[in-house]
């Protein structure tokens, strides 16, 4: 139970491909994370499998039932939005009662799961208040006991974490992920976040302008992007690109460091690299410069471990290196990676 | 000086909303004075007509109450009133959540058309209406007033209701289906309790309305004890040239007061949703 | 990727029923409404165009077209001229005077004092309470013997001895003389309207932003000039869907001139409305009625233009 599948779905708004022939399909209760920047489709998509929008185009299957054109009450899933939504108008507990009385689930087993899925959340004090009454944590506590308390087969999360403030997103990440783990729901998950990503997904997939750029472990689509989109979208600061010929050679900014410490089994690439400016952030030491001969440097980034004191000057120029691994090509034209590069 | 200054300017203040509320209600305070004024009182030119110069009476009220058909006008307002809130609420509801959530682009210009319809009056209205009504054999039958006043009602409040229903999230409801209710469930059962002051709104709305409505009870209503107290109590507490000026008075007072009372609570958003929400 | 399995098809009673479907929902949800505003405005509009092109009356009310005979009948008599002429006239002075009192009180009514709930309740009757109970009290007030008003200004000796300013009579008559009847019914547009624009104006005046203001304080604009430059500028339309709304209740207005004066003395009060009651109705001529009514219709068009107008405008700020 719990298989998303999609095939060739596609969503236009006028002129607007918002979803453009999308194939994507969940493994069982795995925790897939949808990422991409604003605008890219990953929302419409979730909207799609939750049954709230419909899909100009393709195929929907939830748990080998095509379900693509049935409203969202038949498809058995459970969504959370961005703003929660809660019925401002019911109690917490009514909120979380609503899904089993639309279904006319009895009154005594109502109580009972109520219950259950507010223990899970640790929310059973805040039952009489009302949605206005809470903090924003809590909030999302009460949307996410809604979401579970009928045991969907899917499980889709709208970028639940966005309204939080960042001290409390850190700790709910975490609670959201022991819990997948524990009840086992596959989970369908978007957000704009990298971090959120990364530390979530079993797999993310990575969207721009309604397409599917790369499906992967966070593994994968870090250390081995698709294409240069999903290598300058994931990582903070982005992949370094530079241009040689008709290739573009790419590499993490951790990956770039002054060649006495780099180690290369298979050989090293060195460069002249001219400082222009150095962000001393404690742990870590960003240096920003310039690679290549004056008429077309090109604009690269360093991030070097803080505990590396090296004087490093605005102006000068030393030689650094990254090691022959750590090199990614793309085809310059259609930004892909070199087949057999990638996993 | 700063002190006399402030002094001065609330004085100013004060003086000028006097002014305003005395022009506002000084004709319903004849109302009071001449419910309760003895005929020989009234009706001396020289007597002080602000004041009482004879004890008070109840005697117009009891003509008012007992002698003519003023009860039946205000059962008659009260029948065609709430038969003119259901219809309204009826249509208007339905029609203004399907424009403001489901249709896009068309939805606005249609609201936009149907609210425009507001603006015909019924001076244009009620000459082919009354063939209308006869044509129904509903002449000097409540059923008349009934069919016709949601034309001034369903325009307004579909409006009205738009406006309200946009800022109800769309968030929630889509939760309510993905909660297991079918798209017209989300609407019953989460949308309309969340709009309920919008509704009610266009319960009071519909009502007041309806009770002020003057023309098409002028014109399709001449029995007296059809009437509405809007048309009654000017037409037929007049005898020819003769005013019965205490139960005149008292009944344009009694028939006035609650119905101001309540709309005064609505007025606000009677008109945010009247200047077509330019007033935020 | 894992390969797709085959899934079952989708029987067609599983796609839920109509109440999911919002297409076909929201035409049955909008369907009411736009058949009753067709079956009782638009087509009782129609008809009244068709009465105004034909001879009908109530005692034969068959439709037989003759031209446009009513409209220039109607042109040509006398009493509709007037009744046109003092629509206009009613409509703009009553009006313009509203303006300007609304925005006076709306000013004293935005600062905060005691017993506000009270003083609006009183401004606010003339609009809440119904009009035609309302204008009674005026009828009252104006009554050619027992009028509180006459006995006023007998009191002050203004009225009722040789050497008075108003005259030697005991009485004015407000409702018996061309020019006081005049006066009177706009009196009274002027009182029943000015709640409404009161409210407009309230509403326009609280949603200028106080940081705006304040900014110009500090940029040092006087208060004269920050009116000029910001307060006025900035509720220009709210005024502006004041004074339409108001043209449009007082042009097509027949209850204050019914209750009022019906019309008189001798037609002087006429206004479109009433002349359209008292021929189309009380006379019978359907046609000339429809004709008369169909006159206020190019003034209504406009100001509807300038209301969808404004609103646009309004709704980019």
């Amino acid at each position: 139970m719990g298989r998303v599948e999609i095939r060739a779905i596609s969503k236009h708004f006028g002129a607007v491909r918002a979803v453009d022939h999308v194939d994507l399909a969940t493994r069982e209760g795995e925790f897939l994370v949808l990422l991409g920047p604003s605008g890219c489709g990953k929302t419409t998509l979730l909207r799609m499998i939750a049954g709230i929008e419909e899909p100009t185009s393709g195929v929907l299957v939830i748990d080998e039932r095509v379900v693509t054109h049935l409203p969202p009450r038949m498809r058995n899933i459970a969504m959370v939005f961005q703003s929660y939504a809660l019925y401002p108008h019911m109690t917490v507990y009514k909120n979380i009662a609503f899904p089993l009385r639309a279904r006319g689930v009895d009154e005594e087993a109502v109580r009972r799961k109520v219950e259950w899925a507010a223990g899970m959340f640790k929310i059973g004090r805040l039952l009489d208040r009302k949605p206005r009454e809470l903090s924003g944590g809590e909030r999302q506590r009460v949307a996410l006991a809604r979401a579970m308390v009928r045991e969907p087969s899917v499980f889709l999360l709208d970028e639940p974490l966005s309204n939080l403030d960042a001290l409390l997103r850190a700790s709910a990440r975490e609670e959201l992920r022991q819990f997948q783990r524990r009840a086992g729901v596959t989970t369908i998950y978007v957000t704009h976040d990298q971090v959120e990503a990364m530390g979530l997904g079993d797999r993310i997939v990575v969207m721009n302008q309604g397409k599917v750029r790369q499906v992967g472990t966070p593994l994968e689509i870090y250390q081995w992007p698709a294409d240069t989109f999903v290598a300058t979208f994931v990582g903070s600061p982005p992949m370094n690109l530079l241009e040689q010929e008709d290739v573009l050679l790419g590499f993490r900014p951790e990956t770039f460091r002054p060649v006495d410490a780099v180690e290369g089994s298979e050989g090293v690439v060195t460069f002249p690299f001219e400082v222009t400016y150095t962000e001393y952030l404690g742990a870590e030491r960003l240096v920003y410069g310039n690679v290549g001969e004056k008429s077309h440097a090109r604009h690269v980034v360093s991030r070097l471990p803080g505990s590396l004191t090296l004087p490093l000057e605005t102006g000068k120029t030393y030689p650094f290196a990254v090691a022959r691994r750590d090199l990614r090509r793309f085809h310059r034209k259609s930004g892909l990676a070199f087949s057999g590069e990638s996993t | 000086m700063a002190n006399i200054g402030k002094i001065a300017r609330r004085g100013g203040l004060y003086t000028l909303l006097g002014g305003f509320a005395l022009f506002g209600a000084f004709p319903f305070y004849w109302m009071v004075i001449a419910t309760f004024k003895e005929d020989h009182d009234l009706f001396s030119p020289l007597n002080n007509p602000f004041l009482f110069n004879e004890p008070p009476t109840l005697d117009h009220l009891r003509l008012l109450f007992f002698e003519t058909h003023f009860v039946g006008y205000l059962l008659n307002t009260l029948l065609v009133g709430l038969a003119v809130v259901v219809i309204t609420l009826a249509t208007a509801v339905p029609a203004a959540y399907a424009l403001a959530r489901w249709a896009r682009g068309w939805g606005e210009t249609l609201g936009i058309g149907i609210f425009l319809t507001y603006l015909v009056p019924p001076t244009i209205l009620f000459i082919p209406l009354s063939r209308f009504a006869s044509f129904f054999g509903l002449q000097e039958s409540l059923w008349s007033l009934i069919l016709v006043y949601p034309t001034f009602t369903i325009p307004f409040c579909t409006w009205l209701l738009m406006g309200f229903f946009k800022t109800i999230p769309k968030d929630i409801e889509e939760q309510a289906m993905i909660d297991g209710l079918s798209r017209l469930g989300a609407m019953t059962k989460v949308v309309l309790p969340l709009g309920i002051s919008g509704i009610l709104t266009v319960v009071v709305f519909s009502f007041t309305l309806s009770m002020h409505e003057f023309i098409y009870a002028l014109t399709f209503i001449s029995v007296s004890a059809k009437k509405t107290v809007s048309i009654g109590v000017p037409t037929e507490l007049v005898r020819g040239d003769v005013f019965q000026w205490g139960p005149l008075m008292a009944g344009a007072l009694i028939a006035s007061i609650p119905v101001a009372v309540v709309y005064t609570f609505f007025l606000d958003r009677f008109v945010a949703g009247f200047t077509m929400g330019a007033v935020k | 990727m894992t390969s797709p399995s085959n899934p079952t098809p989708l029987a067609n009673a599983d796609r839920g029923g109509i109440l999911d479907r919002e297409g076909a929902l929201a035409k049955l949800l909008i369907a009411p409404a736009v058949f009753y505003i067709a079956a009782m405005i638009g087509a009782p509009f129609v008809l009244a165009l068709l009465y105004s092109l034909s001879d009908a009356t109530t005692g034969d009310p068959g439709l037989r077209l003759i031209g446009f005979q009513n409209f220039r009948a109607a042109l040509a008599d006398p009493v509709f001229r007037l009744a046109l002429r003092n629509t206009f006239v009613f409509t703009l002075l009553s009006q313009t005077i509203v303006i300007v009192l609304s925005r006076v009180l709306a000013n004293a009514l935005l600062k905060p004092f005691r017993g506000k709930w009270l003083v609006r309740f009183l401004i606010m009757l003339p609009w809440t309470a119904p009009i035609s109970l309302g204008t009674i009290g005026w009828l009252w007030m104006f009554d050619s013997i027992f009028s509180p008003a006459d006995w006023v200004l007998r009191y002050l000796g203004l009225l009722g001895t040789a050497s008075s300013l108003f005259g030697g009579q005991t009485n004015m008559y407000w409702l018996g003389i061309p020019g006081l009847a005049i006066s009177s019914v706009i009196l009274v547009n002027v009182w029943r309207i000015l709640p409404l624009a009161t409210v407009i104006q309230l509403a326009g005046l609280s949603s200028i932003p106080k940081d705006l203001i304040e900014a110009a304080e500090v940029d040092g604009a006087s208060p004269w000039r920050r009116t000029l430059m910001i307060t006025i500028p900035l509720t220009l339309p709210i005024v502006s869907i004041a004074f339409l709304f108001g043209v449009v209740f007082t042009f097509t207005d027949l209850v204050v001139v019914y209750v009022l004066t019906r019309g008189g003395p001798v037609h002087t009060t006429q206004v479109l409305s009433s002349w359209t009651f008292f021929k189309g109705i009380e006379g019978g001529d359907l046609a000339q009625g429809a004709a008369i009514s169909l006159f206020m219709f190019p003034v209504l068009a406009v100001v509807a233009i300038f209301i969808l107008r404004m609103a646009r405008r309004t709704e980019v700020v």
